[in-house]
């Protein structure tokens, strides 16, 4: 029982009238896992949660929970409480009632009700406004009777939408940790909805990447930013830069892949057989990629490129750079390799990459 | 003051809104006084101070009948309005179908149609059924005028919920009916008892249809008017003034109910 997942979607289709919101969704979450589900707004993202949640009816496909199938069971039967993205607190009960909620729904008798919740208050640190209304409690404050309102009933699993979107970024780094740390101690699922790759990639166990209803890739942060699968996880991750061109030979070790800048030399991937003359579109992040100054002798790929603006940040510098072909690329360096190159703009510098960073993106 | 305020238009501003003010009230305030004048007919100067009148109609079985009439239909049209209102409201918020455009209008309309063609064709269908001249054609004609008041209050006091909240209560165990009792009531609560004391407000001074409908069971609006074919008395001061007073009350209730409650300082 330990090993079935703790959710399948099994093929899932959501339709709202013609518009299709999610496009064979098939995946599973294993239990104790931390899933974030990211996707720009109206990617599908949420439906898919509202669909685990049972607010939404999947079209075609069916959802196992518990190796149960759960389509058309009503939400009030699960147990897959979430916790909302505009917190949806009761405002007219006070903090320990709205905590005790879905005990009383679930007619656990009173006295125990009053000790849970309390349990749960002490738990996330907010005990002490227990008979407080919601009305007075900070935006922090309010996040945590939400999640201690969702966790009171310890169910094995935990749905996310968006629950940090209204907080400001310093609260919000301190509620990621409280999250993390939270699902470590408790061992429970927590299915993580966001918009926002930095909350994705530092709480979660494996992260799921959705675009108009279709899920792109699904991984560990770790292999999504090491190995986006296309164009679009690429893209979307924003840290790499993508060529495409055509496999001209593919050796055992190395690909040459002609593109319209130059014949670049690649590193050929382990899984993967493409015939000569196929297309082929490989990303280098932009941390790999050096800048030198224009002329200089070429080791590996180069690309020569005009320096268009750039962004200095903390420790590091992105220089925004445009190529004759009228490709964009980004390097990022640290604030000494880039003190022996100009890069004020307009400059013409010569940009150039190891074949091993070079990465084929197999969906492509 | 700054000095964006011209206080000429601002004094002028004033007057009107005092002149408006006593336009309106003049006639119920003199009715007052009139009502605790010895003299028999309203004139000027006033004679000594009395409350005759009021023992009048303290003591007159008839004013006491078409009071228990008017109280006894306030209570029910009250309800009836209320829960009738409140049923329209909550479907307008919970669900999108086709021609909901038209069934809000069609909900929303009874106030705007005439008194007196709503008072003939009330008396005209229940006169039909054989439910008119009685206590209960009343409350139908008047919870059918007074339901679109009610279900205007409680349609506020939704349109300021978070849509989330209903499934957030069905997501952490609640089916249907028990977050309708546990959430959806509890926060419209102050506007159900906004509609309450105005659908009650509306059903007291209400005359036109109910004089088509009462029959023998007269209200004290109808009441009121049989007096006054038969006699010119101070006791219509009386009575006016009592019903101004109850009236005014009800609407003050639910005017102090229908403050935001989330706004309120605890």
């Amino acid at each position: 029982m330990l090993d079935t997942p703790i959710v399948h979607f099994d093929n899932v289709v959501k339709r709202f009238g013609s518009f299709t919101a999610v496009e064979k969704a098939d995946f599973q979450i294993a239990r104790g896992e931390f899933l974030a589900i990211m996707g720009s707004s109206g990617c599908g993202k949420t439906t898919t949660l509202r669909m685990l949640a049972g607010l939404e009816d999947p079209t075609e496909g069916s959802i196992l929970l518990d190796g149960e199938q759960i389509n058309g069971k009503p939400t009030w039967e699960r147990d897959t409480p979430m916790v909302w993205q505009s917190l949806a607190l009761f405002p007219f009960l006070t903090v320990q009632e709205n905590v005790e909620f879905s005990l009383k729904m679930r007619k656990v008798p009173k006295a125990e009700r009053r000790e849970r919740a309390r349990k749960w208050l002490d738990r996330l640190d907010i005990l002490e406004f227990a008979d407080r209304n919601i009305s007075q409690l900070s935006g922090g404050q309010r996040q945590r009777v939400a999640l201690a309102r969702s966790l009171v009933t310890e169910p094995k699993i935990l749905l996310l939408d968006e629950p940090l979107s209204a907080l400001d970024a310093h609260l919000k780094v301190r509620m990621q940790s409280v999250l993390s740390s939270l699902q470590k101690d408790l061992g429970i699922t927590f299915v993580y909805v966001t918009h926002s790759m930095s909350e994705a990639f530092s709480m979660a166990d494996r992260v799921v990447i959705m675009s108009r209803g279709k899920i792109e890739q699904i991984g560990t942060p770790e292999e999504i930013y090491r190995e986006p699968h296309n164009r679009f996880v690429a893209d979307f991750l924003g840290s790499s830069n993508v060529f495409s061109g055509r496999l001209a030979s593919d050796g055992s070790s190395v690909w040459t892949v002609k593109a319209e800048h130059a014949a670049f030399t690649v590193k050929a991937p382990a899984e993967l057989q493409r015939a000569p003359g196929a297309n082929v579109a490989f990303a280098v992040s932009s941390e790999n990629m050096s800048l030198a100054p224009a002329g200089a002798s070429c080791t590996g790929n180069c690309v020569e490129a005009v320096v268009v603006g750039g962004e200095f940040a903390g420790a590091s510098a992105t220089v925004f750079l445009e190529t004759d072909q009228g490709q964009e690329l980004k390097v990022q360096k640290g604030h000494d390799e880039l003190k022996s190159v100009d890069i004020r703009a307009g400059q013409k510098l010569l940009v150039h990459w190891l074949p091993e960073h070079c990465h084929v993106l197999p969906g492509e | 003051m700054t000095g964006n305020r011209n206080p000429l238009i601002d004094g002028l501003l004033k007057l009107h809104i005092a002149l408006c003010l006593i336009f309106i009230f003049a006639p119920i305030a003199g009715s007052f006084v009139f009502s605790l004048n010895s003299d028999r007919f309203p004139s000027l100067p006033l004679g000594s101070f009395s409350t005759e009148w009021y023992r009048l109609i303290w003591e007159d079985p008839l004013v006491w009948a078409g009071f228990f009439n008017t109280l006894l239909v306030g209570a029910c049209v009250a309800a009836i309005a209320t829960l009738l209102g409140f049923g329209g409201a909550y479907t307008d918020f919970r669900y999108k179908f086709f021609g909901k455009t038209a069934y809000l209008a069609l909900a929303l309309l009874p106030p705007t149609i005439p008194v007196v063609i709503m008072g003939l064709a009330m008396l005209a269908f229940l006169s039909r059924v054989s439910l008119s001249g009685n206590v209960v054609s009343v409350i139908i004609a008047h919870g059918v005028m007074c339901s679109p008041f009610a279900m205007a209050i409680i349609r506020l006091r939704l349109s300021q919920m978070d849509p989330d909240l209903e499934a957030a209560a069905w997501n952490l165990g609640g089916n249907e009916w028990v977050t309708m009792r546990h959430v959806i009531i509890p926060f419209t609560k102050p506007a159900i008892y906004a509609a309450l004391f105005i659908t009650m407000a509306v059903s007291f001074d209400e005359f036109a249809v109910a004089w088509f409908v009462s029959g023998l069971n007269e209200t004290l609006p109808v009441k009121v008017l049989g007096f006054l074919q038969g006699q010119v008395s101070p006791r219509i001061n009386a009575i006016g003034s009592l019903a101004f007073v109850s009236s005014i009350s009800f609407i003050v209730i639910a005017q102090l109910l229908m403050r935001n409650p989330d706004t309120k300082t605890p």
